[in-house]
């Protein structure tokens, strides 16, 4: 049960007749706006057949779409298993009880967490450039997943550390209790049940993570908004190219969202860890690439409370 | 060293700094504004206005932030010939671009900023709620008066993390030609290859001076603000 709902009462006749009016009039107003918009395109001539007919021939898929989102989807995957990777480690560290891991792992995290994926991105290229690294035509590629992989793979690390401390504390108490090290404890006990929870928030990560992929853009990896601008150049119809490549996005992350929330009811179902999931929104904010401790935000989200993108 | 040097005559680094907050502050400012709204559409009796925010979150949040901008640069500007500053002036192409960033960096934040608001209005009591529309006030001034001013307080944290990430992702905006600071950042990396390293910690340095205080500023002004309940 979300809060929203009982700011207003049932409505009665007379709300309920103001309720029409603002509604017939807010849609008018989305109407109006529309017309708007779709008058200036065609002012401009970006309705005319010819600007959208390409996107139903089979070559605009073949030739530039589908090549694009797997370019997308490439970058995107490599940099789901590096980053996890890189995050699981970096999140042990930080729980590490020698300090001279703890502190070097932190300063990682934090470091990655404040500088931008671009950032990251144009460095990496940059360097790789450089010192010739890498074959030039997958140069671009390794660029963006070293963005990608150190950004999320600090998010990931600190999804880690606040999965484990929401773990009651018994769990680890009992570990000790049956003569486990510090190391056994996490690795049998603690941590599986903090992945567990973490689930639905890895998958939430993916939406951030595919769609950071299109800064790739700026440092020419071939991805799906590169291919837009290559339609648009080649059958000079940049704007609907764009507006199709906006909506490929869109709906491959919105299933992705709801996944991640199929995800989390199903851990809530089970129940396989004594903590409860995660919910993909304490990813989320710091999706756009905050910077604050995920456990700040965790206090904050109660499971019920927080907003999802289903509804 | 000399490039240090370099950052601060040569290639006006602090300049650059001081467009990335520019950018920032001014899309922080737009953002809130539109994420408010969006995000009293969203709790609003009336269901249109309930899809209509929602839509604009899901269709926002799930499109790339480069897309955006360089839709709003292309899209906009060469395909529909909207200019957001007077063609006239000297400068016009770069205020016209800055503009067109910020629009594009405020648009896009917006929908973060109004699921912070959303979770903040999440976080005060039904009671509230219930004592406002018992005394009488109808659903505006429930909000106005009882609801949004401790919502606001309750989503000081995530509104933090929203600026935070905006700060960062302003550096989008060189895709689009503003010369903010990873764009200069870009440039100097391309002139001196061999000190990569030295010009990237300097860059990377300045985006914790500039995101760390405000952590620690909404951290503590979360915990000050926040309704004692």
């Amino acid at each position: 049960m979300s809060g929203s709902s009982v700011l207003f009462d049932a409505p009665g006749p007379r709300a309920k007749r103001t309720y029409a009016v603002v509604g017939v009039a807010s849609v008018a107003v989305l109407l109006l706006i529309l017309w708007f918009v779709v008058d200036k395109l065609n002012e401009k001539g970006q309705l005319t057949a010819a600007k959208w007919e390409p996107f139903l021939t089979g070559e605009i898929w073949t030739e530039y779409l589908i090549p694009g989102l797997i370019g997308t989807l490439t970058a995107a995957a490599i940099s789901v298993v590096l980053a996890l990777t890189l995050g699981i480690l970096l999140g042990v560290g930080r729980l590490s009880s020698s300090a001279w891991i703890r502190w070097p792992c932190s300063i990682v995290v934090e470091f990655f967490r404040a500088v931008p994926v671009l950032m990251m991105m144009l460095f990496s290229y940059a360097l790789f450039g450089y010192y010739n690294l890498f074959p030039s035509e997958r140069l671009p590629l390794a660029a963006v997943i070293t963005g990608l992989m150190f950004y999320n793979g600090s998010v990931v690390a600190e999804l880690v550390r606040s999965g484990v401390y929401a773990l009651p504390k018994g769990q680890g108490e009992a570990a000790m209790a049956i003569g486990l090290t510090n190391g056994k404890a996490m690795q049998l006990i603690l941590l599986p049940q903090a992945i567990t929870a973490m689930l639905p928030a890895i998958v939430g990560q993916l939406v951030v993570i595919l769609k950071d992929t299109a800064l790739g853009y700026i440092i020419t990896y071939e991805e799906l908004l590169r291919k837009a601008e290559q339609i648009g150049n080649y059958k000079s119809n940049l704007l609907p190219a764009l507006i199709v490549v906006a909506a490929i996005f869109v709906i491959v992350n919105y299933f992705l969202g709801v996944l991640a929330h199929r995800v989390e009811a199903l851990m809530r179902r089970r129940g396989r860890s004594a903590g409860g999931p995660l919910a993909p929104e304490q990813v989320d904010r710091s999706a756009v690439g905050g910077a604050v401790a995920v456990g700040v935000t965790a206090d904050a989200a109660a499971p019920d409370g927080t907003p999802g993108p289903g509804n | 060293m000399d490039v240090i040097s370099e950052f601060f005559s040569e290639y006006d680094g602090l300049g650059a700094f001081k467009t990335t907050i520019y950018l920032t502050l001014l899309s922080a400012l737009l953002a809130l504004l539109i994420g408010t709204v969006v995000a009293v559409m969203r709790v609003s009796p009336v269901r249109v206005l309930r899809s209509m925010g929602s839509a604009y979150v899901n269709i926002v949040r799930n499109t790339p932030l480069t897309l955006v901008i360089v839709f709003c640069n292309l899209g906009l500007f060469l395909q529909l010939g909207i200019q957001l500053a007077d063609p006239n002036s000297p400068t016009s192409i770069d205020d016209n671009n800055f503009r067109l960033a910020v629009l594009g960096l405020s648009v896009y934040h917006a929908a973060f900023v109004a699921e912070a608001i959303r979770s903040g209005v999440n976080t005060v009591p039904l009671g509230q709620a219930e004592a406002a529309r018992a005394i009488g006030l109808p659903f505006l001034k429930t909000l106005r008066y009882v609801v949004l001013p401790q919502a606001f307080r309750g989503a000081v944290a995530p509104l933090g993390n929203v600026l935070i990430a905006l700060t960062k992702n302003s550096t989008v905006a060189s895709v689009i030609g503003v010369t903010e600071a990873s764009a200069v950042m870009k440039v100097m990396m391309e002139n001196r290859p061999d000190v990569i390293f030295v010009v990237f910690g300097i860059f990377a340095l300045g985006f914790v001076i500039l995101t760390l205080p405000v952590g620690i500023l909404f951290t503590s002004l979360s915990k000050r603000l926040a309704v004692k309940r």
